[in-house]
């Protein structure tokens, strides 16, 4: 059984292809997240599960529902954390709660109930009655994922969760979202970061230019995609020790700014040689996710 | 696969939500709402109907004040339709994104536009109503016909919620609504018989105006207002009707193809 399945994708917004060809799968119980850079067609893609948006080609389906067709229809199983806070303003916390339920026709009663649960994932219990305005921005972020909750949802969609929060702000949501996915919630998150992925995501899909470029748990990604070693050479001379010695040592070096980062299976003789030059100095650590993504994606910077 | 913008809307009680959320929004500012929607519109219906009123003799059979109050009923529910589908419309569709948020529940945006549209016809129902109480208050009708005056207005309302969610499906900001108020909705206050009858203007103003949706919300509201049944009341009210109709299918397109393309 899948949740959602998407098949060969494609939007275009005039001459740009924003998604070009995306396929997707998503199983019960899996947190599973679109990494990519901004405009890469993260949100674009989720629009287009949530029936929001008609593809210009390709398939969806979610709890076996065509999708624009029976969107509708699927969106009172679904919970969505929009990206831009979109929380009503004039209301009070529990006042948003209440009037997001009737959206799903949930009756008053209903929703009394579930509104105290709620609050307390929230962290909002003794803020019930104050007015939005006066919420941080790590509480609005909880309140709308709460507000995400009313319906009870089997698959929870989020645009970016945690842009815009502060550390202690973002632990929270990271804290909530596994305590979600403990219930046995299915998670599709979109996100930039690399920690927020490598955290909460089960499977991850990088994806760039509206393609998906891999797909994996983060093990299987940095395994299948990159050197296990990076050493990091920075200072004066790093990079015409790297013209001199990189191709040599390692096998894949790059530059961005005043840093090379040199990739490697055994890094013992790059390390040895480094020892020798005092002017420079450098990290040896293991590869991880974000080397994945740049190399997948590229060190240029996306406007 | 793709669906056209210009399908025909799907319709379904659930707009009631919608209507429901601006409702209880309004009940929390309505102090200030109820006090623009009326005290502006009764200084005008009473500063002129007192002061120029005095100078004039009867219009057609009734006080000046009598008459000037039912253009007002009619004035006061354009504008406040027109009001709450352009600038709040717009604050909830652009600026607080509270439609997307809506849309991202079992609600299509069928049904907050209809909600939209029916909300602002409520509205100006109340706006037009509080003049409506307040012109009775004072002795200007006392025709039961008058009680035909409420539906007449909720139909204006539709015509004129209509109307403004065309341009708020085209505005990219709060400044391009002043064109629409100098152009059209300003003009209208002179050409549709509110102030004075319509009929005192250059013949080529008044065809204009005949085709001007006020001018038949005045024909209907003057008439009932002065114990009169109107004179072809069913084509007033079928032009407010299918400015209605027309205007929000324009307007359901042009948004459709502004959020879900």
């Amino acid at each position: 059984m899948t949740y959602l399945v998407a098949r060969d994708l494609r939007k275009s917004y005039g001459t740009q292809e924003v998604v070009a060809g995306v396929d997707l799968e998503l199983k019960p119980g899996e947190c599973f997240g679109l990494l990519g850079p901004n405009g890469a067609g993260k949100t674009t893609t989720l629009r287009l599960c949530l029936g929001l948006t008609d593809p210009d080609a390709g398939t969806i389906s979610m709890f076996d529902l065509p999708i624009p067709q029976s969107a509708r229809e699927a969106r009172a199983r679904v919970g969505v954390v929009p990206q831009i806070d979109n929380l009503d303003p004039d209301f009070t916390v529990r006042e948003n709660l209440m009037v997001y339920g009737r959206y799903f026709g949930l009756t008053k009663a209903h929703i009394d109930a579930r509104i105290p649960a709620l609050l307390e994932f929230a962290g909002l219990a003794n803020r019930a009655g104050d007015n939005i305005k006066a919420l941080s921005g790590g509480m609005k972020r909880r309140l709308t994922l709460a507000r995400a909750l009313i319906n009870d949802p089997d698959l929870i969609f989020l645009d970016e969760p945690t842009t815009g929060l502060d550390p202690q702000a973002r632990h929270l949501i990271w804290q909530r979202l596994r305590q979600l996915a403990a219930q046995g919630k299915t998670i599709f998150l979109t996100t930039h970061f690399m920690d927020e992925a490598e955290r909460l995501c089960h499977r991850l899909a990088i994806m760039d230019h509206g393609r998906i470029m891999a797909i994996g748990s983060p093990r299987e990604l940095v395994a299948a995609h990159i050197e296990p070693q990076v050493v990091e050479v920075f200072g004066d001379g790093a990079e015409s020790w790297a013209a001199e010695h990189g191709g040599a040592l390692c096998e894949r070096c790059e530059q961005t700014g005043e840093t090379v980062f040199c990739y490697a299976h055994n890094v013992e003789p790059l390390l040895h040689n480094l020892e020798q030059r005092p002017e420079l100095r450098y990290l040896h650590r293991p590869a991880n996710l974000e080397d994945v993504f740049l190399r997948l994606t590229g060190r240029d910077l996306r406007d | 696969m793709k669906s056209s913008i210009w399908s025909p809307p799907l319709l379904s009680l659930r707009f009631i939500h919608v209507w429901r959320r601006n409702m209880l929004v309004w009940r929390k500012l309505a102090l200030p709402s109820v006090l623009g929607n009326l005290a502006d519109p009764m200084l005008y219906m009473l500063g002129f109907g007192y002061g120029l009123g005095r100078m004039l003799p009867d219009v057609f059979g009734t006080s000046y004040i009598a008459f000037l109050a039912a253009g007002t009923v009619c004035s006061s529910t354009m504008m406040a339709a027109s009001f709450e589908a352009m600038y709040s419309g717009f604050s909830r569709m652009h600026v607080q994104k509270t439609w997307d948020a809506i849309m991202n529940a079992p609600v299509t945006l069928d049904d907050v536009l209809v909600a939209e549209l029916v909300w602002a016809a409520s509205k100006s129902f109340m706006a037009g109503s509080a003049v409506l109480v307040v012109a009775t208050a004072l002795g200007f009708t006392q025709s039961a016909l008058a009680l035909w005056v409420l539906p007449v207005m909720f139909a204006t309302g539709l015509a004129f919620a209509s109307l403004g969610l065309i341009m708020t499906a085209l505005s990219v900001s709060y400044d391009f609504f002043m064109y629409y108020f100098t152009l059209f909705i300003t003009p209208m206050m002179m050409l549709c018989g509110v102030f004075f009858p319509a009929d005192q203007l250059p013949p080529a103003f008044q065809q204009a105006a005949a085709f001007l949706p006020l001018t038949h919300a005045v024909a209907l509201v003057r008439p009932l207002m002065n114990d009169t049944v109107p004179a072809a009341w069913p084509l007033h009210a079928a032009v407010l009707v299918l400015f209605a109709a027309g205007g929000f299918y324009i307007a359901l397109a042009l948004t459709r193809r502004r959020l879900l393309k």
